[in-house]
Parts: C-alpha cells; sequence; structure tokens
C-alpha cells in the first residue's frame, strides 16, 4: 500500500499538466452548460408552473407540450443524446469533437432536467402568498419576479447543485467520444493505457469538483433559507 | 362602504354545479365592523375573496368606496385592490423577506420610491407593536406577531377598507384576543371599514357592529348586531346565548338588548305579585353593550299582565327553548 502511493506521488509531477487541462476543460464544459441549463431551464420551469390550470397564466395545452418535449429531452440517456444531436453541434460550434462541441449536448440534457427541478421548487411556494401578492394589486410579473423566484431561490439553488453534479458525470460521458476534459484523461491515459494512477488522479479530481460545487449550494441554501 | 348586490358564484364540481354563493346582498357602512359567520362550506370565504375580485363572481355587482370593480380593467382593478387591505388566516407572509420588507411589499407594487416606503414602515412597525421585529423574518416570529405584520402589510398603502379572511382562527384564545383589539383598535382611529369572515361567534361579539349569519351560499339574517339581538327568533341571539333548553313550565327567555338601569324583575313581581324563578342567564358586551338573556320562569295569576309589561320596557319576551 505505502508502495502504490508513494509510487503515485512520484508519478503525479509528469502526470500533472494533463490533469490540469482536463480539470480546465471539465470546468469549461460545466460551467457553459450550467449557465445554458440556468438561461433555458429556469424560464421553462417557471412556466411549467405558471401555465397550469389555476395558474398565473393558465394555458393548458402549450403546458402539456412543453411537458412533453421537457419529459423527451429527460428520457434520452445522455450517451445517445450525445450522437443524436451531433449535426446540430455542428452546425452551432463547427466541430463535433473538444470541450466547446460538447457544450451543446451538455446544455440541451441539462436543460429539462434543471426545469423540471425548477418547477418542484416553485410549485413549493405558498399559494397564499402568491393570492396575497393578487390582493395588493401586483402585476403577474411582479408575482413571478417578487414572489415566485424569492421564495422557490432556496429549492432552485438546490435543483442548481444537482444539476452542476449531473454535468459534471455527463462531461465525463462527453470525454469518452471526443469531448475532451477529466473523462477523456480517464478514458485515454487510464483505460486504454492501463495506467491506473491517471484513473484514480482523475476520480480524485472529479470527487473534488463535486464536493466543492455541493457545499458552495449548501452554505448558499443556508444563507437563503429563512423558513 | 362595500355593497354586493345579487352576487352568484357557481362552481363546476365535475358534472354538476355547485353555488357557493346564492344571491348575497351585502352592505356594509363606511367605518363599521362588519362580521360574516358561518360555518365552513356556508359560502364566506368566497364572498370575501368576491369583494376584492380575488375570485370573480358568476353574476352580480361589487361596489366598495363607490367603484364598481366589476366593471374595471385589468389595470384599474390592481390599482383599486391597493385600497381594499386583506388579512389572511395563514397571514401569508414572503418567508424570504425580513419584516420590515415584508410591510415594505405593497409599497413596492406600488411605486412608492425607497425612502418614502421607509419612513411609512416604520410608523406601521410602530402601529401594530412591532417596532423591534423590523430585522426578523416571519420564521423567528409567534403567530400573533405574524398577524400583526400581516396586519401591517395589509395597511401599508391607506386602504379604506380591510379584509379579513379568518384572521385570528390559527391563533390561540389569548393571541386571538389581542388580534381582535387591534382590529378594533385600527376602526376606532382610523376610520377603516373593517369585513371580516370567521366561524368564532366570539369574534362577532367582540368587534362588529353588524353582523350577517350565513348558510348554504346566502345570508340567513344581516344587520346591526343590537338590532338583531333584538328580532325574535334571531339565530344570532341564540347562537350569543347558549342558555340550556328548559323543561320547566312557564318559562320565558328574557332578551335585554340594552343594558338597565331599572330594576325591572323585583319590579314585575311586586306589581303583579307574580313568582319569578331564574333558570340560566348570559350577559355579554355585544358591541359596546351590555345585553342579556334569562330564562324564568314566571307563575301567577297577572302572568300575561306582567310579560306584557316586560316587553313594553323594551324586552324581548320569548317562549323558552324546551
Amino acid at each position: 500500500m505505502i508502495d502504490v502511493l508513494t509510487e503515485f506521488a512520484e508519478r503525479l509531477p509528469g502526470m500533472s499538466e494533463t490533469l490540469y487541462y482536463g480539470t480546465l476543460d471539465t470546468l469549461y464544459m460545466v460551467l457553459w452548460s450550467t449557465l445554458f441549463s440556468v438561461a433555458f431551464g429556469l424560464p421553462i420551469g417557471v412556466l411549467l408552473v405558471t401555465t397550469d390550470r389555476g395558474g398565473l397564466t393558465p394555458a393548458p395545452w402549450f403546458k402539456a407540450l412543453l411537458g412533453a418535449v421537457v419529459n423527451i429531452g429527460r428520457s434520452l440517456p445522455f450517451i445517445v443524446l450525445m450522437v443524436a444531436v451531433l449535426s446540430l453541434t455542428r452546425l452551432l460550434t463547427g466541430t463535433t469533437l473538444g470541450p466547446t462541441a460538447a457544450i451543446v449536448p451538455l446544455s440541451i440534457g441539462a436543460v429539462p432536467f434543471f426545469a423540471r427541478l425548477v418547477e418542484t421548487a416553485v410549485r413549493e411556494v405558498d399559494r397564499g402568498v402568491v393570492e396575497a401578492a393578487h390582493a395588493m394589486g401586483a402585476r403577474k410579473t411582479t408575482v413571478v419576479g417578487k414572489v415566485l423566484l424569492p421564495e422557490a431561490l432556496p429549492g432552485i439553488i438546490a435543483g442548481l447543485v444537482m444539476t452542476v453534479v449531473a454535468l459534471v458525470s455527463y462531461s465525463a460521458m462527453a470525454g469518452a467520444i471526443g469531448g475532451g476534459g477529466l473523462g477523456d484523461v480517464a478514458i485515454r491515459e487510464g483505460y486504454q493505457r492501463f495506467d491506473d494512477y491517471y484513473l484514480w488522479a482523475t476520480v480524485i479530481l472529479l470527487v473534488v469538483i463535486v464536493q466543492a460545487a455541493q457545499s458552495l449550494g449548501d452554505l448558499a441554501i443556508r444563507r437563503l433559507s429563512r423558513r | 362602504m362595500i355593497e354586493t348586490v345579487d352576487l352568484h358564484k357557481v362552481y363546476p364540481v365535475g358534472k354538476r354545479r355547485v353555488a357557493a354563493l346564492d344571491g348575497v346582498d351585502l352592505s356594509v357602512e363606511q367605518g363599521e365592523v362588519y362580521g360574516v359567520v358561518g360555518q365552513s362550506g356556508a359560502g364566506k370565504s368566497t364572498l370575501l375573496r368576491c369583494v376584492n375580485l380575488l375570485e370573480r363572481p358568476t353574476s352580480g355587482r361589487v361596489v366598495v368606496d363607490g367603484r364598481d370593480l366589476t366593471a374595471l380593467g385589468a389595470a384599474e382593478l390592481r390599482r383599486a385592490r391597493r385600497g381594499i387591505g386583506m388579512v389572511h388566516q395563514h397571514f401569508a407572509l414572503l418567508s424570504s423577506r425580513t419584516v420590515a420588507a415584508n410591510i415594505a411589499f405593497p409599497l413596492e407594487i406600488a411605486g412608492v420610491p425607497r425612502r418614502r416606503r421607509a419612513a411609512r414602515v416604520a410608523e406601521l412597525l410602530d402601529l401594530v407593536g412591532l417596532g423591534d421585529k423590523a430585522k426578523a423574518y416571519p420564521a423567528q416570529l409567534s403567530g400573533g406577531q405574524k398577524q400583526r405584520v400581516g396586519i401591517a402589510r395589509a395597511l401599508a398603502s391607506d386602504p379604506a377598507v380591510l379584509l379579513s379572511d379568518e384572521a385570528t382562527s390559527a391563533l390561540d384564545p389569548d393571541t386571538t384576543d389581542s388580534i381582535l383589539e387591534l382590529l378594533a383598535d385600527l376602526n376606532r382611529e382610523l376610520g377603516l371599514t373593517i369585513l371580516l369572515i370567521t366561524h368564532e361567534m366570539d369574534v362577532i361579539k367582540k368587534v362588529c357592529h353588524s353582523a350577517a349569519i350565513m348558510a348554504d351560499g346566502a345570508f340567513q339574517e344581516a344587520g346591526r348586531v343590537l338590532d338583531l339581538i333584538a328580532t325574535p327568533g334571531s339565530r344570532l341571539a341564540d347562537a350569543l346565548f347558549p342558555l340550556p333548553p328548559t323543561q320547566a313550565p312557564d318559562a320565558v327567555a328574557l332578551t335585554y338588548p340594552r343594558a338597565y338601569d331599572e330594576p325591572l324583575v323585583s319590579e314585575v313581581t311586586r306589581r303583579f305579585d307574580v313568582d319569578v324563578n331564574i333558570l340560566a342567564g348570559a350577559v355579554e358586551q355585544v358591541a359596546g353593550t351590555s345585553v342579556g338573556r334569562l330564562n324564568v320562569q314566571i307563575q301567577g295569576e297577572r302572568r300575561e299582565g306582567a310579560l306584557r309589561f316586560l316587553a313594553d320596557k323594551g324586552l324581548l319576551v320569548q317562549e323558552a327553548a324546551r
């Protein structure tokens, strides 16, 4: 055991450059995909609640349609989705290889995931508070911006953390088909070249990234939650 | 101040249609506290929510402060709602905002500048006795304190009318009393017109000038509380003075719609030579007046004359409930 650890320590300097760039690529993919997930998932999640029968802006057929689209996105295994959207990826980024190309399927996979989590969080908001806002003469946009979103924020942040963690795992998968990042390092250096040290190092780094995201999210939730 | 004319509200329940309001004519005078009392399911909550059009009546008109709300467009209705405060049974405070920010919320909606908001919030906190809780969050408050915040918020934009949706139903008896006192104070000091709904007769007794008893979507009786008490067969009076039924012969129920200086009972025994035996009695403070009801047995040759004398004195003389 000691021998293995010593050798691992000795190998680290040699691996560090590959691991460093792998980590950067992973973070790059995850951060951009998270950004797109929020940009699209947040409004979709809110719409899934407000278009309910008896909701803020009832539109049952629209909700059914949106729900169906979200479900399609949710039911595709990520590895299949990645291949399925290759032509879209090429259209948007001009390539199907590398971290930038991977952002396209990652975002498409994470948007419906995050949207459903936002929907759940917003649905939890006390209907009485929404009604109170109406009774005060609030506009619908005010109800969304000043009641629904702030009241659901801790739940939304929790959903965001889950999304980031899922994205880290998806991004590793993206690595397997040429997306780059730590998944790519693990497959190429660890699996295909039978170098267990690379495998361990990527595992440790992935755990650290997930752990950091979770801790940061928990901290934010604790600060925001006033219930 | 608040008037509803032939208000109907029909809900589809499956294939049937259920009438939650079945022709309600409500009339609340400026500056009075009006209570609508009834069992749950009687339609009182629907009635209240129709007054600020949180629910749109199926037919009928709602006039508040001289304006027919049912005729207003969306933007005008929003503006009109700012003149109608509402207090909720479960407080309906924003958990993510401090007490001060909750009270400021209706002012934000109305577009009041920040500096004026802060001054107004400080005033309101003092008014409801929560000057030290500005920075607290609702989760840190007791039920009574939360309702005080709810009331302060409802008053923020200086409404002429306050609607109270079972404001004390989630509170313990002592807290209920303090909240009712606060409402009565606001009514007196600000001239605030209050329409409240409740299932507790006590609330009617303690703060209401006028009341309506509601069942199955309609008013069974409505009017000034003291007038109702003096009305034969009033359900409100029966509910206010729940005396045990009696099997005693010659028993009558005497309702005192006001306090008397004269010793009526001893006078009646002297003048009519009857025996008066008190079986049960209750005295209540209603709308600031002492009112009471006695179940008494009156026996003697000149019983009829005695009863007529009491009726002439303004007492309501009825057969006692058996």
